[in-house]
């Protein structure tokens, strides 16, 4: 009897440290995504408020009663966000795709073809893989000037078209791919390019996906290169775009148009994470770097 | 005939690297062999594309640079401040979701999301957060007044409460990734441990310290060593927070310095830039190194 009740007392005071252990647990992680989520909030709010409305605001408030989309109007017609928006794409698109198509070369030949110097040939690629943008791009941006590219595609995206990294992920997928297969294959006649074509490509589509996706976001948010090599205002990307709106569109004080735009910039990629959440995830835990 | 295959095979095999190797040659193995010849070349005129001499002038000149000694001392403050910082906050972050089950996918959705933002974009609104203007006082410094704090300038005031925001915002920025390196380690250990642990009656903290910790320490090294790299090449969210003139707002990193001498009102000299960023890069490989060996004494395989 005594007992009895001895243990409902453990048990009741196990149960109540468990509440707050896991009360304390929620409200930690609660705080971090308030100060996750509150730039998102801000930047949002912001612009839908209107210029008149922002500045008389000397107290700022937490929400707007009248929200305009005229701010989103002046982004487009003010600065030339839409030519940002169609350069940032067309660099994101075309180096993503010359990158592909480079890598699955590349990886297939250490994969899966046998020639002389393969090893001393990987070997010098992985060690590249050591070597930091900051100590390459200082002569790139010589080449690059001195070949007089600078305010053109080319000159944008031609630097960024490799990624060691990737061949080395892309190499080590298409080694899990069984050698039967491809002797299967010679047996039949088929030719290297067309097994690559039509076996190793859609087997290790998942893993092309995901270095799609981690280019895209790289792509995306570039900003030192273009900086560098860009200063014509017709071939800014989104990042020197947004830079440039900060220091010189608008009239310094447009704070609530300056967000329309930052709005519009996030956006997209926003949404590809959130329908690619899993893949993306997936992706940048395994060749992931920032921060 | 047996020779002719060998060779038209090894022939295909570099055919298929040929792409690669002509844009590793050009942007990757050139420049690096030629940062190294830009830095010693004394005097180099980018116009005319000559120099005087050959010697460490470059080197000796950057080091007596008052912009780049303070460039190296902003850069090391806000490495020693965001990587203990933000490595730590993210394992008491990932230890949270890790314990819960309900919204655990919402949560982690959430905390990813700074990951796929534009840097330079979203420093804007950071900075509109954090600014005192002559209309308004901005949020957080209206927070800080309720709390019962006198307002400052984060963005144009004192030199602390700059660097305050620069690595709350670099912490912001970094979090994403070590949250998604680390719930994934901590839940890949192994559950028996915690079992075991369970029926000897040890503590949770207990627990944590001798079975979680010593479990997931790779992966805490690994984000340590990439978060040292990563926080030494600071720029753009400095940039995204006090714009591109950071010697003046006395804010430059060194990679700012690389960047400021090869272009821009005080570019135009690749010399100095190939000295600064040469010497960026030892100091890189330097800590590294001293991470790998304290790592190798003290993490668990």
């Amino acid at each position: 009897m005594e007992n009895g009740t001895d243990y409902k007392k453990i048990e009741k005071t196990a149960k109540r440290k468990k509440t707050v252990v896991s009360t304390v647990t929620y409200v930690l992680l609660t705080v971090w995504a308030v100060i996750v989520l509150f730039p998102f909030y801000w930047m949002i709010l912001t612009s839908l408020k209107s210029y008149g409305a922002y500045n008389s605001e000397y107290i700022p408030k937490f929400f707007t009663l009248s929200p305009t989309l005229q701010n989103y109007a002046d982004a487009f017609t003010t600065v030339s966000l839409g030519r940002y928006l169609i350069n940032t794409t067309i660099f994101t698109v075309v180096t993503t795709a010359i990158m592909l198509f480079v890598i699955t070369f590349a990886a297939f030949a250490f994969a899966r073809l046998d020639f002389k110097g393969k090893n001393i040939a990987f070997l010098v690629f992985l060690s590249l893989m050591m070597i930091p943008n900051e100590l390459v791009i200082i002569t790139n941006f010589v080449t690059v000037t001195n070949l007089d590219m600078r305010n053109s595609f080319p000159g944008l995206i031609l630097p960024s078209v490799t990624s060691v990294f990737y061949i080395y992920l892309l190499k080590e997928n298409f080694e899990q791919i069984p050698d039967s297969l491809y002797f299967a294959a010679k047996v039949d006649g088929t030719s290297d390019l067309k097994y690559l074509m039509k076996v190793m490509i859609p087997i290790s589509r998942p893993t092309l996906i995901t270095i799609t996706i981690l280019k895209v976001i790289e792509c995306w948010n570039s900003y030192v290169w273009p900086r560098l090599i860009t200063d014509d205002e017709n071939y800014f990307l989104v990042s020197n775009g947004i830079q440039e709106i900060r220091e010189n569109g608008f009239g310094r004080e447009n704070i609530p148009a300056m967000m329309a735009a930052v709005v519009v910039i996030s956006v997209p990629l926003i949404v590809l994470f959130l329908i690619f959440r899993k893949k993306v995830m997936e992706g940048v835990s395994r060749g992931g770097t920032k921060g | 005939m047996n020779k002719k295959k060998l060779f038209d095979s090894s022939l295909k095999g570099w055919l298929y690297l040929l792409p690669a190797m002509l844009f590793l040659i050009v942007f990757m193995v050139y420049p690096l062999i030629d940062v190294f010849i830009y830095s010693f070349e004394e005097g180099y005129n980018s116009a005319s594309q000559t120099y005087f001499g050959v010697g460490g002038y470059n080197y000796s000149y950057v080091l007596h640079d008052p912009y780049f000694l303070q460039a190296v001392k902003n850069t090391f403050i806000l490495v020693i401040i965001t990587v203990p910082l933000s490595t730590g906050i993210a394992l008491l972050i990932s230890t949270g979701i890790n314990s819960i089950k309900p919204l655990r996918d919402l949560f982690q959705t959430v905390y990813f999301l700074p990951y796929v933002t534009n840097t330079l974009a979203v420093g804007l609104v950071f900075m509109i957060l954090f600014k005192k203007t002559a209309y308004s006082d901005g949020l957080i410094n209206l927070l800080i007044t309720w709390f019962g704090g006198s307002s400052v300038d984060f963005i144009d005031g004192p030199y602390w409460a700059k660097m305050f925001v620069l690595c709350f915002y670099t912490i912001w920025v970094v979090m994403p990734f070590k949250i998604l390196i680390l719930t994934s380690a901590l839940s890949s250990v192994n559950q028996e441990y915690y079992n075991a642990a369970k029926v000897d009656g040890t503590s949770k903290f207990r627990t944590f310290m001798r079975i979680t910790l010593p479990m997931i320490s790779p992966m805490i090294f690994y984000l340590i060593i990439t978060g040292f790299i990563g926080a030494f090449k600071a720029y753009s969210d400095v940039v995204a927070l006090f714009g591109t003139d950071l010697n003046a707002a006395e804010m430059n990193t060194i990679v700012g310095y690389v960047y400021d001498m090869l272009y821009g009102d005080s570019g135009g000299y690749p010399s100095y830039a190939s000295a600064a960023a040469i010497i960026l890069f030892a100091i890189v490989l330097t800590i590294t190194c001293i991470n790998l060996l304290i790592s190798k004494k003290n993490v668990h395989y």
